[in-house]
């Protein structure tokens, strides 16, 4: 028993939630008080849009791209979201749904033209930027009573978001990891060749993960306002970096297709929480950011400690 | 065909011209635009915010050309670190410039070599290492810098924006700057290094390059540049501010791909650098002075970025 739990394997896999476990404990042994409702509530807030974030920077990475622009895009969603969706549902539904579209197209034009992802997705990040720029010139806007109801739902037990964030993670768990066509997905990042000479078409797989990103970015941006209950094109900006560390934190790879949707949900709350975490320690907030490096950097020390151990095997 | 035929057709060839033809051209219609006024100026402008993207464009192209996944996402914690530590080290007197310019420099090559550490010891793809530790920097500058300007001393201040018969001297500077490291990319054992690691890393490792020694240089260069463009620019604009690198990310990478420079890797373009500067540079400026606002300038500056790398880019990488 004990030796199943000490192999590299499970270390590895379990990283991502014992680093989650350890920081909760930490906050938990310094601030009594935030074991609650109400406190889990405020520190665990903003976790479901870094989540959803997360999710779609991984489904990126699964192809084995980089998303550059998904912050400057949750920006623009956001800035959509507090306006068009808010006055005409319709036309801000269509303007969603657009996005998304570009997203598709993005992921097609990569393949097709055999691009870098960070160029495009850098450009892109300029445009969407832009976009919100030209939807909303100046902080503000009104979010959607509905958008609103829903992030401000009261849930038995724990706050609403831990529930949401839970339920993202096992979907696109199903989706990913335990269906045929999420295998062949996540082949497509880890051997193109095969997969298209399996008679795939990669450049469908392509569309696709570009796709969902764009749908989870999407929610990223509404589930954001839902909370901040109005926007600014900005607003998201560090969603860029954050999901990224989000998806690595979480156990996922950069190239080959190994992610780890579950991880990446815990990853981003550990980020979440990460920030929360000086505040209790009545350090100050300037170091904020350092703290999220600092525990990235780590994870992936131990990260490589395992490895490690597991190539002396 | 005649002598001048050739040289023009092999002028043509090189990928630096398109940079430098489209900067010339959007040149070209904003001073059409405002009837001949400014001409002067803008290029004058355009020469002194260039020197910047162009300094840290240079790390970026050296760490780029080391091949994919090579790329160095701390430039602007880099930046505004050492901006911020050069600032309050020299507290405005003219006989610290050299102390403070030396801790800029220190600040950069440290950031270099924790970046190829993270690198090397966790095995983590460089993207990952950089980023992490900007996560570090960014915070350090934030709780060094404190919020405060600092305003740099007089002589820095004047020095960093003065002009020869309209040419900033910066400029000056960062033209002979980027000779000298066209010269070490393509005379020297080390950049010719790089280059081969970027075209085929292990085919450069059987052949005796130090594979690792060349990596742990450039990422060092890379962030060396980042802090001496910290410290340029915080004499530049009246003190270092704590989102002044902020844009630079954008653009060391966007100077590197519109200025030809492959990115795959193993191949570099130094000139390409300084054209697709000034066309960054005088893009905005153009779309300014037509008027229009900031939203549009971002979508179109935008789109041509990704123009520019799907009409360049799509070539097999040869493997």
């Amino acid at each position: 028993m004990i030796a199943t739990l000490l192999t590299p394997r499970f270390l590895r896999n379990a990283l991502p939630a014992l680093s989650l476990t350890v920081l909760l404990l930490a906050i938990f042994y310094l601030q009594p008080r935030a074991m609650s409702y109400f406190g889990l509530n405020l520190l665990l807030n903003l976790a479901l849009p870094i989540a959803f974030a997360t999710i779609a920077q991984m489904c990126i990475i699964t192809v084995n791209d980089l998303d550059l622009g998904v912050g400057a895009y949750v920006g623009l969603v956001a800035a959509i979201g507090a306006t068009w969706l808010n006055e005409t549902p319709l036309l801000g539904a269509a303007a969603l749904l657009g996005c998304i579209a570009v997203y598709a197209a993005l992921g097609a034009l990569i393949h097709l033209r055999n691009l870098p992802s960070i160029v495009v997705t850098l450009g892109m990040s300029f445009v969407w930027l832009g976009l919100a720029l030209l939807v909303l010139p100046t902080p503000g806007g009104k979010v959607p009573d509905w958008i609103r109801a829903i992030m401000t739902l009261k849930t038995p037990f724990l706050p609403f978001t831990i529930y949401a964030a839970i339920g993202v993670g096992v979907i696109v768990h199903f989706g990913l990891m335990r269906s045929s066509y999420g295998v062949v997905l996540r082949g497509a990042g880890g051997n193109p060749r095969s997969v298209s000479r399996a008679g795939w078409s990669l450049l469908r797989t392509k569309v696709t993960m570009f796709a969902l990103a764009g749908f989870f970015g999407m929610l990223s941006g509404l589930s954001l306002i839902g909370l901040t209950t109005s926007a600014d094109a900005n607003i998201a900006l560090r969603y860029t970096l954050l999901s990224i560390a989000g998806v690595i934190l979480g156990g996922g790879e950069f190239v080959g297709g190994r992610i780890s949707p579950i991880g990446a949900v815990i990853g981003a709350m550990t980020l979440t929480l990460a920030a929360s975490f000086l505040s209790f320690l009545r350090l100050p907030p300037d170091w904020q950011i350092g703290a999220q490096g600092g525990i990235l950097i780590l994870v992936l020390a131990f990260r490589a400690v395992i490895n490690r151990a597991e190539a002396r095997r | 065909m005649t002598p001048t035929l050739r040289i023009a057709a092999r002028l043509l060839e090189k990928p630096w011209l398109w940079a430098f033809a489209a900067a010339f051209f959007v040149w070209l219609a904003t001073i059409v635009f405002t009837g001949g006024q400014g001409a002067a100026a803008v290029l004058t402008a355009a020469l002194a915010f260039g020197t910047f993207s162009v300094i840290v464009g240079i790390g970026q192209m050296y760490v780029i050309t080391l091949g994919p996944g090579n790329v160095d996402l701390s430039i602007p914690a880099t930046m505004t670190f050492a901006g911020a530590a050069s600032m309050k080290i020299m507290d405005t007197q003219d006989s610290m410039i050299f102390i403070g310019l030396l801790v800029a420099l220190g600040v950069g090559v440290s950031v270099g070599i924790f970046n190829y550490a993270l690198i090397r010891l966790l095995r983590i793809p460089p993207i990952i290492a950089t980023l992490s530790s900007s996560f570090v920097f960014q915070s350090a500058a934030i709780a060094y810098g404190r919020g405060i300007k600092i305003k740099p001393p007089p002589v820095l201040a004047e020095f960093t924006t003065a002009r020869i018969v309209g040419i900033p001297i910066l400029a000056i500077f960062t033209v002979i700057l980027a000779v000298i490291m066209a010269v070490v990319l393509h005379k020297t054992v080390y950049g010719r290094s790089v280059i081969a690691i970027g075209q085929n890393p292990r085919a450069a490792g059987f052949s005796g390059i130090s594979v690792g020694f060349t990596r742990f240089a450039t990422y060092v260069l890379s962030a060396t540049l980042a802090g001496l463009c910290g410290f340029v620019l915080s004499g530049f604009s009246g003190g270092a501010s704590l989102n002044m690198g902020a844009e630079f990310l954008l653009a060391s990478i966007a100077v590197v791909v519109i200025g030809g420079t492959s990115v795959a890797g193993g191949f570099a373009n130094i000139p390409g650098l300084w054209g697709a500067a000034l066309f960054m540079f005088l893009l905005v400026t153009m779309l300014n002075t037509f008027g229009l606002g900031a939203g549009i300038r971002l979508i179109m500056t935008g789109l041509i970025i990704i123009s520019v790398i799907t009409l360049a880019g799509g070539k097999s990488t040869g493997r």
